[in-house]
C-alpha cells in the first residue's frame, strides 16, 4: 500500500464500474488513488473476484473478516504486481446472516482463508468442497467460534480425548495400502504438525497435512490490547521472522495514524530486515544439508548461522532482533562503529557462503537428492498463489520488495528478483543463496548513504481506522490487517503469513514420491508451523 | 569429497569452552535486566512503567525484576530509566516442590526428547544450536532422541496449547522412569505474552511436573545447556531472583 505510483492503471475504477455494473457499489479511491474500495453484492462476489484475477491479473492478498455490530464484513484484498492500485472488495452481511458464496473455485488461494473463517467465525461458504475442522480440531465443541465478540477469551477450554481419533479418508484401496500418521510429536527437532502419508510401502501416493496444533489465538488475544502489547506478540509468534512481522504491523499502525517515519529509520529497517533474511536463509540451508546427511556443509553453514546470530546480538542486543522495530520508526539508534561492524561481518559471511555454494554445486551426492524432488510447477504456484523463495523457484514473480515496494525499497530497489524455473529442491537452494547475496548488496547500498537525524517519530494518540501493511518476510509476502478502535487499542488484527500461504501448496509437491524423500522435501520447503498456526 | 574433508579439518575448533570455563564471547546471550537501585523512587517507578509485561516492580528506589515474565523486549536496556543488564546465561533454576536433580547413573549420558507445545520458531532454533558446532552438547553426554521411549528428559517449549496438551501428556507417559522435565523459555514457565487464555494453559507445570526451568525469550543455547547441567547436578542453579513466585498478572 501507500507507495507512490508512477504508472497507475487508471482504467481499473472505470473498468470495475463497467464490468461489474450494479453488482458493486460505492467504489471509492482511498489514499490518493492507491486503494480502490468497493462494496460487492454477496451473490456477485465470485464473478467479480474471477474478473479481477483472470482479466486484470490481480493477486489475492488476504481475506479479512470482521464481526462488527452491524453484521459481519468480509474484505477481500487484492494487489497488482505492476504497481496498480490495491483493490478491496467488501461484502456486508446483515446482523444474523452467516452465508457467503465461496470463491475458492475461482481463486484457489482463498481456500484456506475460507476454511479458517468458517472455524473461527462460524461463517458458511456455500459451494466450498471441504469445510469443517481446520483450526479447531475435533476436541473443540461445535458451534463455539472464538473470534466472535461474545466469546470469553480468558476462560480456558478443557480438551477431552476423542475416540476414534480423526483420520483422513483413504482413497487408496489396493492390497497392502495403508495410511501412515506422522506427528504431532516426531523427529528430532520438528515443530508440532501432523502428516498422513498414504502409501503402498515405499512409494507415497499422497500426503495430507494437519496443522494448528500450535494455534495460540494471537489474533483474538490482540483484540482490546494496546499497540505496545500487541507488538510483543507479533514479534514472538514466529520468532525467526520477528523483524518482518513487527515491520508489517508497525506499517499498518503508522498508516492509520498517518505518521511518516524518519528516513534514517527506513534505512535501518531495511538493514535489519535483510540481516534477518540472511540469518533465516542460513538456517534453511543448514536444514537442507542436514536432511541429506551432508555433515560438513551443514556444520559449515551452522557456523555461519550462529555467527549471524551473534552479530545480531552484538549489533542490536538480541539474537533474533526482538525489540528493534517500534511504531514510528526504530526503538534505538546505532553508532558509526556499530554499522561498520555490521557491514564488515555481513560481507565476511557472504564470502563464506559463496565458497560453500561453489563447492555444493559440484557435490553430486548432494545434488542427486534435490534435483527433481518436491517439484512445484509454475501453473500450480500461480493457481495457489504461492509466495516467497518457493514461488520464485517456480518462476513465479512474487517479491513484494520489487512488485509493491515499501519503505526504502522504493529508493534502493532490489536489482533483480532471484528466479529459477525448475521448481524443484535444487532451484529453491539456488534462490536462497541468490537472496543471501542480494541482501548483502542491499545492506551495503542502504549504508552507503545512511541519512542522519532521528530514528523515531512519536506516534501520538492513535486514531481509529484500518490499514493493511505488507512486507516481504524471509519466507515470502506477509500482510497484516489492523483496525484501531477509538480508544487507542487494537480492535482487530489479521495476519496472512507466508507459511500459511505456502503450506497450502505443500501437498501438491508431495505427491508420488519415495518415502525417504519426505524429510528432504520438508527441509527444501523450509516452512514454519509457528508462523502458519499463529 | 576430499575437498569436504579438507574443509572440515580446516575449520578450527569452534566449540565453546563452557563448562568449565565461562564463555564471554560477544552475542551468545541477549542478557537480562537485574534488580537495580535508582536515585529516587520516581525513577524506579519510571523503570517499572516502561516494562510492557509487568516484569519490573518498584519498591522505594529499588526496581525488582521477575525474570519469568521478562521477554527481552529491550525497552529497559536504554533510555533514562535504564535497568542494569547482566550479560550472563546461567539462568536455570530448580522448580519449587518436588524438584530433583538426577541420580548418579544419569550424570554423563542423558537422552532428551523435545516437545514443541506451541513455541515460536526461535526457541526451537536455539535448541537445535545445542547440537551444532558452536555448542556441541554431545561432548557433555547429552543427546536428542526421536522417541520418548528412549528419553530420560522431556524438554518442553511453548505455552501448552489446548491441541498439544494431550500429545504432551501422552509423550510424558510414554517415557520410562525415572524421568525429568525441563521447561524451556518463558512461554513454558509463565505463558508470558500468550497465556493463560482460551487456547493455552500457560504453564507446563499445570500438565506435567517440571524439574528445571530455563527462563528467557528465547533462552540462548548456553542457558539451555546450563539447565541440563543443573538437572544432572553438574552446575549450580541460578541464585534465586528477587520475585520467585509467578505473579498472576491479569491479561
Amino acid at each position: 500500500m501507500n507507495q507512490p505510483l508512477n504508472h497507475i492503471d487508471q482504467q481499473i475504477p472505470i473498468a470495475l464500474r463497467d464490468e461489474l455494473g450494479d453488482r458493486v457499489s460505492g467504489i471509492v479511491e482511498l489514499e490518493s488513488g492507491l486503494l480502490l474500495a468497493a462494496v460487492c453484492r454477496a451473490d456477485a462476489l465470485p464473478s467479480a473476484v474471477a474478473w479481477l484475477v483472470e482479466q486484470r491479473k490481480y493477486r489475492f492478498a488476504t481475506l479479512v473478516v470482521q464481526a462488527l455490530p452491524s453484521g459481519d464484513q468480509l474484505d477481500y484484498w487484492f494487489y497488482k504486481p505492476d504497481n496498480g492500485p490495491w483493490v478491496k472488495l467488501s461484502v456486508r452481511l446483515s446482523s444474523d446472516a452467516r452465508e457467503v458464496p465461496s470463491v475458492s473455485e475461482q481463486v484457489h488461494a482463498v481456500d484456506w482463508h475460507e476454511r479458517q473463517a468458517e472455524d473461527l467465525f462460524g461463517l458458511v461458504f456455500t459451494g466450498h468442497p471441504k469445510l469443517g475442522d481446520f483450526v479447531l480440531h475435533e476436541e473443540w465443541p461445535e458451534g463455539i467460534n472464538p473470534m466472535r465478540p461474545e466469546f470469553n477469551v480468558f476462560k480456558p477450554m478443557v480438551e477431552k480425548e476423542v475416540d476414534p481419533q480423526w483420520r483422513p479418508e483413504k482413497i487408496l484401496h489396493t492390497p497392502g495400502a495403508f495410511l501412515m500418521p506422522i506427528g504431532p510429536v516426531y523427529s528430532d527437532y520438528a515443530e508440532s504438525a501432523q502428516f498422513f502419508l498414504e502409501t503402498v510401502g515405499e512409494d507415497v501416493v499422497r500426503m495430507i497435512p494437519r496443522f494448528f496444533f500450535k494455534y495460540r489465538g494471537v489474533e483474538r488475544l490482540a483484540e482490546g490490547r494496546s499497540v505496545r502489547e500487541v507488538l510483543l506478540m507479533v514479534e514472538r509468534f514466529s520468532g525467526t521472522s520477528a523483524v518482518a512481522h513487527a515491520t508489517a504491523f508497525c506499517r499498518s499502525v503508522e498508516s492509520i495514524g498517518q505518521v511518516a517515519i524518519p528516513p534514517r529509520a527506513e534505512a535501518l529497517r531495511l538493514v535489519a530486515a535483510e540481516l534477518e533474511r540472511i540469518r533465516h536463509h542460513f538456517g534453511l540451508l543448514s536444514d537442507m544439508c542436514h536432511s541429506t546427511g551432508m555433515i560438513v556443509p551443514s556444520a559449515d553453514i551452522d557456523i555461519m548461522e550462529e555467527e549471524a546470530l551473534r552479530l545480531s546480538a552484538q549489533w542490536a542486543g538480541h539474537r533474533y532482533l526482538y525489540g528493534l522495530i517500534a511504531p514510528g520508526g526504530m526503538a534505538r539508534d546505532f553508532s558509526q562503529s556499530d554499522m561498520a561492524l555490521l557491514i564488515a561481518q555481513v560481507s565476511r559471511l557472504a564470502d563464506d557462503a559463496r565458497l560453500l555454494y561453489e563447492r555444493l554445486q559440484f557435490t553430486s551426492s548432494f545434488l542427486d537428492r534435490f534435483e527433481g524432488v518436491g517439484v512445484v510447477p509454475n501453473t500450480n504456484a500461480q493457481r495457489l498463489g504461492l509466495v516467497g523463495p518457493i514461488a520464485r523457484a517456480s518462476d513465479f514473480k512474487t517479491d513484494l520488495r520489487v512488485h509493491a515496494p515499501y519503505g526504502l525499497y522504493r529508493q534502493c530497489p532490489l536489482e533483480a528478483e532471484a528466479l529459477e524455473s525448475e521448481g524443484d529442491g535444487y532451484a529453491r537452494i539456488r534462490v536462497l543463496f541468490a537472496e543471501v547475496f542480494s541482501s548483502v548488496e542491499l545492506i551495503n547500498k542502504a549504508m552507503a548513504n545512511l541519512p542522519t537525524g532521528a530514528v523515531i517519530t512519536p506516534v501520538e494518540a492513535v486514531v481509529a481506522g484500518e490499514a493493511l501493511g505488507s512486507v516481504e518476510a524471509p519466507k515470502g509476502a506477509a500482510f497484516h490487517f489492523v483496525r484501531m478502535g477509538g480508544d487507542g487499542r487494537v480492535a482487530r488484527l489479521q495476519m496472512a503469513t507466508p507459511s500459511f500461504t505456502n503450506w497450502h501448496g505443500f501437498h501438491l509437491a508431495a505427491e508420488n514420491f519415495a518415502f525417504q524423500d519426505f524429510p528432504i522435501m520438508m527441509a527444501s520447503f523450509g516452512l514454519s508451523i509457528a508462523e502458519s498456526d499463529r | 569429497m576430499f575437498g569436504w574433508f579438507l574443509r572440515g579439518a580446516g575449520s578450527r575448533v569452534k566449540t565453546t569452552r563452557y563448562p568449565p570455563e565461562f564463555d564471554s564471547n560477544v552475542g551468545i546471550s541477549p542478557g537480562r535486566p537485574i534488580a537495580t537501585q535508582f536515585a529516587s523512587s520516581q525513577e524506579a517507578d519510571n523503570a517499572a512503567v516502561q516494562c510492557p509485561t509487568q516484569a519490573i516492580t518498584a519498591h522505594d528506589n529499588m526496581a525488582d525484576i521477575n525474570v519469568s515474565r521478562c521477554v527481552h523486549c529491550m525497552a529497559c536496556s536504554h533510555g533514562e530509566a535504564a535497568m542494569k543488564w547482566q550479560n550472563d546465561y546461567d539462568w536455570a533454576t530448580l522448580s519449587g516442590a518436588g524438584a530433583s536433580t538426577t541420580t548418579r547413573p544419569f550424570k554423563k549420558s542423558l537422552h532428551i526428547r523435545l516437545v514443541d507445545s506451541g513455541s515460536c520458531d526461535a526457541v526451537i532454533q536455539e535448541i537445535k544450536q545445542l547440537a551444532k558446532p558452536y555448542y556441541n552438547m554431545h561432548k557433555l553426554g547429552f543427546f536428542i532422541t526421536p522417541t520418548p521411549r528412549h528419553a530420560d528428559v522431556l524438554m518442553v517449549a511453548g505455552p501448552v496449547t489446548s491441541h498439544m496438551r494431550l500429545a504432551l501428556k501422552k509423550t510424558y507417559d510414554a517415557m520410562p522412569g525415572p524421568k525429568w522435565v525441563l521447561a524451556v523459555g518463558n512461554c513454558a514457565i509463565s505463558g508470558c505474552v500468550f497465556a493463560p487464555s482460551f487456547m493455552a494453559a500457560g504453564t507446563v507445570s499445570s500438565v506435567i511436573p517440571v524439574d528445571v526451568q530455563v527462563p528467557g525469550c528465547p533462552p540462548p543455547p548456553l542457558a539451555i545447556l546450563h539447565g541440563l547441567l543443573v538437572l544432572t547436578g553438574r552446575a549450580q542453579e541460578a541464585p534465586p531472583h528477587v520475585t520467585t513466585t509467578i505473579a498472576e498478572v491479569p491479561l
